[in-house]
């Protein structure tokens, strides 16, 4: 698993309207762009090519900063 | 494992038919024009294509089999398999499959069924037509594949009315001795099943007035009633990124072949960013993984056909190709295949 850095980095590569720089490990995504059920995929399908796991849309409404999404992927890649 | 290879069948065409009618995601006023355009990036669909009340699968699938037919120089005295497989049938009852037997003029000496599938039906329904021809009893065989699935969605349903378009297909299959093994990879998670599902209408909870025709509010943007498709969409979406790569992977495993001997991946349509997660885990070339959503949306059954036909007539009139196909869905059921196509007949996408 990569650090908490380069996981959010990727998290505002993902998304365009984002500006690099923007988000912190306590951030919740909600509060920085329209938090849609097309965005919501767009972060699970972000995962799960990059990490290979799979979250469903309750892990997110559960994890609310960057940092619990962050420990959520890493347990769920590290049980994988 | 449903993992087995079918010697001696051979494609020998493929045609789609699409209604004329053409409708564009702009035009649905449901979502916001901000809401349009995440849309049409995101889930790929721009237009698509919607049959008039009445206009059934058969019918579209009708007027491909007929182009396939004349185009071959088939008899079809000689055709002795006929297997439709649809979601969207004429009738509750009979079968549609023998409807299509009367009207394409085949012989009372052809054995005709259906098959119920939806996304993962292409794929399916080769490996039925391909084992029951590989004997080499039956020559040749008509397999048509489609869904007219606009007519069973709800306007006031953001999550399913700007996604279906409609489309029926044909393949032409001959059982030709030496011809290269096809190779199929297929799998079911019937808990699934309500995942996309139209509740009424069927035996268990037969259509009555009072209870089958009343909208219901969902969600914000989702209101349907019980004769409209109900599509869990995150539970579908989940179920295919956690799937669709390992049943490929395993398919190519048992076939002997690497990723990078096929020539195109098709895969079913079911929206852009499944699609593209999917070939981002396999590492597959874009150029390699053509598309049909934009124009047509997912046209569920008939989707892989419909690609072969509108992205890449050129190339399988052309020359010889290695394919992996690969449907997944509805049921849920899905399936892969690798297996070649050598210049087959593939007339322009037909418009009726």
């Amino acid at each position: 698993m990569v650090a908490i850095e380069e996981f959010i980095s990727r998290v505002e590569g993902e998304f365009e309207d984002m500006e690099p720089g923007n988000l912190s490990t306590e951030s919740v995504l909600r509060d920085h762009f329209t938090w849609d059920s097309i965005n919501a995929l767009i972060f699970i399908a972000h995962v799960n090519v990059e990490y290979d796991v799979v979250i469903s849309a309750d892990d997110l409404i559960n994890a609310q900063t960057l940092r619990e999404l962050y420990n959520l992927v890493s347990t769920k890649a590290s049980a994988a | 494992m449903a993992i087995f290879s079918i010697p001696d069948i051979k494609i020998a065409g493929i045609a789609a038919s699409v209604p004329k009618k053409e409708v564009s995601t702009r035009d649905y006023n449901l979502l916001s024009e901000k809401e349009q355009e995440n849309f049409i990036k995101i889930i790929g669909v721009e237009k698509r294509r919607v049959a008039d009340p009445g206009i059934a699968t058969s019918d579209l699938s009708f007027e491909a089999a007929k182009q396939l037919i004349e185009g071959l120089g088939w008899d079809p005295e000689e055709v002795e398999l006929l297997i439709f497989v649809s979601q969207s049938r004429d009738y509750l009852i009979p079968a549609t499959a023998g409807i299509l037997q009367n009207k394409l003029g085949l012989p009372k000496t052809c054995m005709a069924l259906d098959i119920s599938l939806g996304c993962s039906g292409y794929v399916y329904g080769l490996s039925v037509m391909g084992r029951m021809m590989s004997g080499g009893a039956i020559k040749k065989g008509l397999f048509l594949v489609g869904d007219v699935s606009t007519q069973n969605t709800s306007y006031k349903d953001k999550s399913t009315y700007p996604l279906f378009g409609d489309a029926g297909t044909a393949t032409a299959l001959e059982y030709v001795p030496g011809a290269p093994d096809m190779a199929f990879n297929l799998q079911t998670d019937g808990s699934g099943y309500e995942a996309i599902i139209i509740p009424d209408g069927g035996i268990r909870n037969f259509a009555t007035k009072e209870t089958s025709f009343e909208y219901e509010d969902i969600a914000e943007g989702i209101s349907r009633n019980k004769f409209h498709i109900a599509l869990n969409g995150e539970e579908v979406f989940n179920f295919s990124l956690r799937e669709v790569a390992p049943n490929i992977r395993a398919l190519l495993e048992y076939s002997g072949m690497e990723l990078e001997v096929i020539d195109y991946f098709v895969t079913h349509q079911a929206n852009k960013l499944m699609n593209e997660s999917i070939r981002k885990k396999l590492k597959i070339d874009p150029a390699k993984y053509p598309y049909s959503i934009r124009n047509f949306g997912n046209t569920s059954s008939a989707s892989i056909p419909l690609t072969i036909v509108t992205a890449l007539q050129d190339e399988v009139t052309g020359k010889e190709l290695k394919l992996l196909l690969s449907g997944f869905g509805v049921g849920l059921s899905w399936g892969s295949a690798v297996l070649n196509t050598d210049k087959i007949f593939c007339p322009a996408l037909i418009e009726i």
